[in-house]
C-alpha cells in the first residue's frame, strides 16, 4: 500500500510516481489473483467458485511453514505444493464430475469454499500472526511504495503469464492440453490421455493459486480465514471482463481494471477504488458480454468478413 | 342439492387444474392432503411450543421467500442469481428508512409497499441491464454476485453521521433499527410480533406458494421452462426471450424483496452482512438441496436446514456452532454430486418408480385371465 503523508494532491512528479506504483501494485495483484481461476475457466470450462480459498491454502502453507522456522522462499515453495496436491484431489473427487455442468460446478465449488475456509477457521483459528513484507521500500517526496508489492510482484506477475504462453503454445504438453479442450474425442483417438490432460490442467491452475497466496502470504497484514473472497471478487471480474482468450485477455482486462481501481484509491481512498473497479467491471459486461477479447476476436472476425 | 354439490365438485376441479400441472410435483390427491395437514399442523404449532420457537420460525419462514424467489427464476427459467439477497436487502434497508421516518401505521403500511416497489424496481432495473444487454448464463451468475457485492462494500462504510436518510442512521457495519410491521389506520395499529408475525408470514407464504404454482403452470410458465431448455429454439418459435426473462427477474426480485421487508421488521435490525458473501451462498444451498424445480422442496429446504442452523448454534454435543458452515457446504457439494436434482425430484422419481413397478407386477398377475378370455 502507498502512505500518503501529505494531503494535498497536485499533480507533481511524486505524485504522478505513487499513482503509476499504485496501479502497478494493483496490476500484480489482479493478474495473480486471477491467473489461477482463469486458466482453469479458460481451457476447462469450469468456474471454481472456491479460487480464493485454494489461494487462501497457498497463504496458509507459506506462513505455517514460515512460522515453523523456514527460511521464506522455501515456505512459499511448500504453499505452492500443498495447494497443488489439494487441487488434484479436488479434481479427482469433486469436479471431475462436473466438466459439462457449468452451473452445477458453480454451486459445488461455492459449498466447497464454505467449507474451506469454515476449517480453515476452525483448525487454525481467527487469524495467522501476519509476515512481514521483504525488501522494504522507497521514499519519494512524501510518499513511499513496498518494492515487494509494486515492483517485484508485478514483475513476477507478468512473467507467470509469459511462462503459460510459451507452455500452451511451444510445448508438446501445451498442444495436447489445447487439443483435449477443444476437441476430446478426436484428441483421445489421436492417443492424447484426456483424463490426464484433466487432471494437469487442473493441478496448474491450484498451482497458481498456491504461487499467488505464497507470494502475497507477506504482503496481506493480517492472515484471516475470510481473505479468500478479497482474492475471489477481483478475479472474477477480470476473468469475466477479460473473455475467452486466457493469456490476453487477464493482461487485458488486470491492466484496465487496474487502472481504475488505482486512480479510484489514490485520488478518493482504496473504497472508491474498489467501488470503481466493481462498477466498470458491471459496465463492461453489459457492454463487451463476450469479454474484451471476445470483442477483438468478433471485430476481427468482421474485418475479415468484408475483404 | 346434488347439482349445488356437483358446481362445487367442478370449481374446485377447475381450481386443480390451474395449480397442477406439469411443472409442478406433488399433482395427486395425496399431496394436498398431506398439503393440508401440514398447514393445519403449522397453524397448530404455536400453541404447542414456546414463545422462542415461533419466533425462530418465523424467520425461517421471512427467509423461505428467498428460496421461492431463487427457485423460480432458477429451476423455472434457469436465471442462476447468486444476488437474490441484493433486492433482500434493499427492500429490508428501504422498509427501515420509511418507516423510521414516519412512525404512524399507515405510514408503515405505506413503507412496506414503497419497500416491495424499490425491491422490484431495482431487479426490473438489473434485469433490463443484463437481459436486454444480452449477458449470460454464467456471467449472469457472476454480475448478480458482483452486485451484491458491491452493496455489501458500499453498506459497511456508511457508519458515519453524514450516512443519514432524513432520522434513519444507515449505520455501516454496526447496522439500521427497523421497524416492526403494523397494520392499521393513524396513529392506532395492530403491531404484527411473535405469534401474529408467525402467522402473517404463513398466510403470505402459502398464498405465495399456491400464487406461484398457478403461474409456473399457466402458458407463462410454459415458456419460462422452454426458455430453460433451449433458449434459441424458443426465440425462433418468436418468443421475445429478454421480455419473458425480464419479468421473471422481475417477480423474482419482488418475491426476495418480501422476504427482506418481513426479515427486517422481524429482527428490527438489519446489517451489510446480508449482502455478503456467506448470505448469499444461502439460498443456493436451499434450494440446490430441496430440488431446485420444486417450489415445496425450496421451502421445505429452507425450514430445516435454517432450523439445523440454529440448533448448531448452541452446539450439540460435541459439535459446536463452527461447524454448521461445514455441514452446510457439505450437503450443498454432496447434493451437486451425488443428487443433482435435490431432494424433492430424486424423491418423486423414486415413487413414480415404485409405483410403476407394483403396477407393472399387477399387470403381470392380470395376464393369464387375459389369455384365458
Amino acid at each position: 500500500m502507498i502512505e500518503v503523508a501529505a494531503t494535498p494532491l497536485q499533480l507533481s512528479a511524486p505524485s504522478l510516481g505513487a499513482l503509476l506504483f499504485q496501479f502497478l501494485n494493483s496490476f500484480g495483484f489482479i493478474i495473480l489473483a486471477t491467473v489461477g481461476l482463469a486458466i482453469i475457466f479458460g481451457m476447462m470450462g469450469v468456474i471454481n467458485l472456491a479460487h480464493g480459498e485454494f489461494i487462501l491454502i497457498g497463504v496458509y502453507g507459506t506462513a505455517l511453514t514460515y512460522h515453523a522456522g523456514v527460511p521464506l522462499p522455501l515456505a512459499m515453495v511448500a504453499g505452492v505444493v500443498v495447494t497443488t496436491i489439494f487441487g488434484v484431489i479436488v479434481e479427482r473427487t469433486v469436479v471431475r464430475h462436473l466438466y459439462d455442468r457449468l452451473l452445477d460446478s458453480m454451486v459445488a465449488t461455492w459449498g466447497l469454499a464454505l467449507v474451506i475456509s469454515q476449517l480453515l477457521l476452525i483448525v487454525f483459528g481467527s487469524s495467522l500472526d501476519s509476515i512481514s513484507t521483504p525488501m522494504g521500500s522507497v521514499s519519494y517526496g512524501p510518499f513511499s511504495s513496498s518494492i515487494y508489492r509494486s515492483i517485484f510482484l508485478p514483475i513476477v506477475a507478468v512473467a507467470v503469464l509469459g511462462g503459460l504462453y510459451v507452455l500452451f503454445t511451444r510445448t508438446e504438453f501445451g498442444v495436447k492440453a489445447r487439443a483435449t479442450i477443444k476437441d476430446p474425442e478426436t484428441a483421445r483417438a489421436m492417443g492424447v490421455d484426456t483424463d490426464r490432460m484433466y487432471v494437469s490442467t487442473f493441478a496448474i491452475g491450484s498451482a497458481l493459486a498456491g504461487l499467488t497466496g505464497a507470494l502475497y502470504a507477506p504482503a496481506l497484514g493480517s492472515i484471516t480465514p475470510n481473505r479468500g473472497s478479497t482474492f475471489l471478487v477481483e478475479a472474477f471480474v477480470a476473468v469475466v471482463v477479460g473473455g475467452p482468450s486466457v493469456i490476453i485477455g487477464t493482461l487485458s482486462a488486470s491492466a484496465v481494471l487496474s487502472v481504475f481501481n488505482a486512480t479510484g484509491s489514490f485520488f478518493f481512498g482504496t473504497f472508491i477504488g474498489q467501488m470503481l473497479l466493481l462498477l466498470v467491471a458491471i459496465v463492461a459486461l453489459r457492454l463487451l458480454p463476450d469479454g474484451i477479447t471476445g470483442y477483438v476476436k468478433d471485430w476481427q472476425q468482421r474485418r475479415r468478413a468484408e475483404q | 342439492m346434488s347439482e349445488s354439490v356437483d358446481a362445487e365438485a367442478s370449481v374446485l376441479d377447475r381450481l386443480r387444474g390451474r395449480l397442477e400441472g406439469p411443472n409442478t410435483y406433488g399433482n395427486s390427491l395425496p399431496f394436498w392432503a398431506v398439503f393440508a395437514v401440514v398447514i393445519a399442523g403449522l397453524a397448530l404449532y404455536p400453541q404447542l411450543v414456546g414463545v422462542y420457537t415461533v419466533i425462530q420460525t418465523s424467520r425461517y419462514f421471512a427467509l423461505a421467500f428467498l428460496a421461492l424467489s431463487l427457485s423460480f427464476i432458477w429451476g423455472y427459467a434457469g436465471i442462476l442469481s447468486f444476488g437474490q439477497v441484493a433486492f433482500f436487502g434493499v427492500a429490508a434497508y428501504t422498509f427501515g428508512i420509511i418507516g423510521l421516518n414516519f412512525s404512524s401505521a399507515t405510514e408503515i403500511m405505506a413503507a412496506l409497499v414503497g419497500a416491495i416497489l424499490v425491491g422490484t424496481v431495482a431487479a426490473a432495473i438489473v434485469g433490463y441491464f443484463m437481459f436486454y444487454g444480452g449477458v449470460r448464463d454464467t456471467y449472469v451468475t457472476i454480475m448478480t454476485l458482483v452486485i451484491a457485492l458491491v452493496l455489501n462494500t458500499f453498506m459497511a462504510q456508511t457508519a458515519g453521521s453524514e450516512w443519514a436518510v432524513g432520522v434513519a442512521q444507515l449505520g455501516g457495519f454496526n447496522g439500521m433499527d427497523i421497524p416492526s410491521l403494523t397494520l392499521g389506520i393513524g396513529q392506532s395499529g395492530f403491531v404484527l410480533e411473535r405469534a401474529a408475525l408467525y402467522y402473517a408470514l404463513l398466510a403470505a407464504l402459502v398464498v405465495t406458494y399456491l400464487g406461484l404454482r398457478v403461474l409456473v403452470n399457466s402458458s407463462f410458465g410454459l415458456t419460462m421452462v422452454a426458455i430453460r431448455e433451449d433458449e434459441a429454439r424458443t426465440r425462433t418459435f418468436g418468443y421475445d426471450v429478454p421480455f419473458v426473462k425480464l419479468v421473471v427477474f422481475t417477480i423474482g426480485g419482488a418475491l426476495a424483496a418480501v422476504g427482506g421487508v418481513f426479515y427486517g421488521s422481524w429482527g428490527n435490525y438489519i446489517d451489510p452482512t446480508v449482502f455478503g458473501i456467506a448470505f448469499a451462498a444461502l439460498p443456493v444451498v436451499w434450494v440446490s438441496v430441496g430440488g431446485r424445480e420444486s417450489l415445496v422442496g425450496a421451502l421445505g429446504a429452507t425450514v430445516l436446514i435454517e432450523r439445523m442452523r440454529t440448533e448448531l448454534s448452541s452446539g450439540i454435543g460435541p459439535i459446536g456452532s463452527e461447524w454448521a458452515l461445514v455441514i452446510v457446504g457439505g450437503l450443498l457439494l454432496g447434493v451437486i454430486l451425488f443428487m443433482p436434482a435435490g431432494v424433492v425430484p430424486t424423491a418423486d422419481d423414486l415413487i413414480a418408480r415404485l409405483r410403476d413397478r407394483r403396477t407393472e407386477r399387477g399387470q403381470s398377475t392380470n395376464t393369464p385371465e387375459e389369455a384365458i378370455e
